[in-house]
């Protein structure tokens, strides 16, 4: 893997940037810079994202049973990862190791309830748009009316299965936003029988809407297999959570890491201690921290997490559907579509699927309706939580006094798990398509859908109407403007 | 059934004057207005037309840095906005995916735009978004009497 320290501009004077400033569809706001060499090609590409520094330090100073609920303000499209997230952290902090099984299949039903309503989102609204109209076409088409308007079954079938996901929430978490369902030690309520029977009657189309959207993924790959093969691609190390049996398990396993090449770099680690594995660095172009894997150093140890990763790292899905979609995403093509970067999407579909089947399976179990919520156990100073969220690993970290104040915080949430991923695929398609010194709609496109199919979530930007512009500057050297593009 | 004015209260309460659509969403589920629902939440997105339905108004309340303080309450249609900035819809797309779904015309709706000056996170309402809130509630309640 390239060495990053070579392409930093702060030591090559004579690159050109290219700055695009506010990327569309992704959450909050984000800046690219394209590092070109006198040459105009592009040697580096960098991300910038506001992080989420702020929000460790809101935390501190306040009692540690308040934080799964404070928790959900980081973010509106996962709010519930952050709640199970903190929980499990809080969990260890009340010396809890193991939940009653009702608190642990609400939980459950919580958590796969939000993979599958984001997997809709991210596929029905910000990424079907790129897919079923091509990556050149209108920008105004590129969005989910165009999608209504030309597919209006499929529009609407996202908006039900984001509906469903919705509802499972609220059966579970107490209400669709800002739930409180999941406390430390276990969880506050029980899914009502009648509440689960309403549920259990939409499960059949769910699942079969699910189904459908994978293979229509695989259409799209089918008819456009040049293309998809090698756009924004590029070998990465990968990092997921897996359950003991090497099963793919969203909700609690342990964490294991891949190279590149497929050799097994760690299994079964338990992320109570992931410092032990996982280090980060910070960069003085970014808020963003880069997290690395220790063993391969700051420079060769970055990775990439989320939907693709888990697809490809686990030994087996353990519902049969999503099984069969993993067998056939595998094999299609040689494995073409599970070393692509828009392999994402497909791979985001497998999980959707294998969520709607495990959404199923924990209806139908009369734990769910039970009335052991809590456990108890010895108090502890630290506690860490990590959960496959739907854009990847989920670490939360902290510390709490004698007073049960929270005095540290550490979160690692995926879109800074995937950073530098996020950059190689960024350059890799800006090598591509820029057109020396030009800026185009077209080369802005095709970054945004490389950046999309990680599906980063930039959710501390606040979303007050009319905040969300877009532009893109082409910077000389010198700093002089010598292009701009803006859309919005 | 459903209650015929939907009011939307779109807004982060942890992010400063992000706060205000919140902020008047608990003062209308307080006033408990017969024919009101309220629903809020951090953005607008898709399942949100499914909220649309059987209703005779909708109501979009959100903090803006765009709006003429103290608020600017302004007329909304469905619309093939260019929405696409965010993981969030605009009112407009909202009505436009309702239309688009249901076949059925959106009701009337309005974006009531409260003035906001500053989001960052962990503060609260700042002066100028609470004046500006107090000044817009009065006519929130019309709406939602309307």
């Amino acid at each position: 893997m390239t060495d990053a320290s070579e392409l930093e501009t702060a030591r090559a004077p004579g690159l050109k940037r290219v700055v695009i400033e506010t990327l569309t569809r992704v959450e909050g706001h984000g800046k690219v810079t394209l590092l070109l060499d006198e040459g105009g090609h592009v040697r580096q590409a960098r991300l910038h994202i506001v992080e989420f520094r702020g929000f460790e330090k809101f935390v501190q100073g306040r009692p540690y049973w308040e934080v799964p609920v404070m928790v959900q303000r980081l973010c509106g499209i996962c709010p519930v990862s952050h709640h199970l997230a903190a929980s499990k952290a809080m969990d260890q902090i009340v010396g809890v190791t193991a939940l009653t099984p009702t608190a642990l299949k609400v939980r459950r039903l919580m958590h796969y309830g939000q993979i599958l309503q984001s997997h809709a989102l991210h596929f029905f609204h910000l990424s079907s748009p790129d897919l079923l109209f091509g990556f050149d076409s209108d920008v105004t088409r590129r969005n989910i009316v165009g999608v209504a308007a030309a597919h209006p079954e499929l529009a609407r079938r996202g908006v039900l299965l984001r509906k469903f996901g919705q509802e499972v929430i609220r059966v579970t978490a107490g209400k669709r936003i800002h739930g409180t369902g999941s406390v430390p030690g276990g969880v506050n309520r029980s899914v009502p029988p009648a509440e689960r029977k309403i549920l259990r009657a939409e499960c059949g189309r769910i699942t079969e809407w699910s189904r459908e959207a994978v293979h229509l993924v695989r259409r799209l790959f089918e008819q456009n297999l040049e293309e998809y093969r090698a756009f924004g691609s590029f070998p990465a190390h990968s990092l997921s959570m897996v359950r003991a049996d090497g099963a793919m398990d969203l909700y609690h396993g342990g964490l294991r890491a891949r190279t590149a090449a497929g050799g097994t770099l760690f299994d079964h680690v338990d992320y109570s201690s992931y410092w032990e594995q996982i280090l980060e660095v910070v960069k003085p172009w970014s808020y963003m921290k880069f997290p690395f894997l220790l063993e391969l150093g700051p420079e060769d140890g970055w990775y990439r997490v989320g939907p693709l990763t888990r697809v490809t790292s686990c030994d087996f899905i353990p519902s049969p559907l999503a099984e069969q979609e993993r067998r056939d995403f595998l094999c299609f093509d040689d494995g073409s579509a599970a070393r692509a970067t828009l392999g994402f999407h497909w791979a985001r579909m497998i999980e959707m699927l294998h969520a709607a089947e495990v959404i199923e399976g924990l209806l139908d179990d009369d734990d769910i309706s039970g009335d052991e919520l809590m456990a108890y156990g010895e108090r502890q100073a630290r506690g860490v939580g990590v959960i496959e969220a739907p854009r990847g690993t989920l670490i939360h970290h902290y510390r709490v006094d004698e007073r049960d104040q929270v005095v540290r915080a550490n979160l690692i949430v995926s879109t800074t798990h995937n950073n530098e991923a996020m950059n190689r695929a960024i350059r890799e398609v800006a090598l591509r398509y820029l057109d020396g010194r030009t800026l185009t709609e077209g080369l802005l496109n095709h970054i945004e859908v490389a950046v999309r199919a990680f599906d980063p979530c930039l959710s501390c930007a606040t979303h007050a109407l009319g905040k969300m512009p877009l532009a893109v500057e082409l910077v000389d050297a010198d700093g002089t403007l010598i292009g701009a593009l803006r859309r919005g | 059934m459903a209650a015929p004015v939907v009011v939307f209260a779109i807004g982060n309460p942890s992010r400063g004057d992000d706060a205000i659509g919140p902020e008047l969403a608990a003062r209308l589920a307080a006033a408990a207005l017969p024919d009101v629902e309220v629903i809020v939440d951090f953005q607008l997105q898709i399942e949100h037309a499914l909220d649309l339905e059987d209703r005779r108004l909708a109501v979009f309340v959100d903090a803006a840095v765009d709006a003429a303080p103290p608020y600017e309450l302004r007329p909304v249609r469905a619309c093939r906005d260019s929405s696409h900035t965010t993981h969030a819809l605009s009112p407009a797309a909202v009505l436009e995916t309702f239309e688009r779904c249901t076949g059925q015309a959106a009701p009337p709706a309005w974006t009531l735009a409260v003035r906001g000056e500053h989001f960052e996170l962990g503060a609260a309402l700042s002066a100028v978004a609470r004046a500006n809130l107090e000044a817009a509630w009065p006519r929130l309640v019309e709406l939602g009497q309307a």
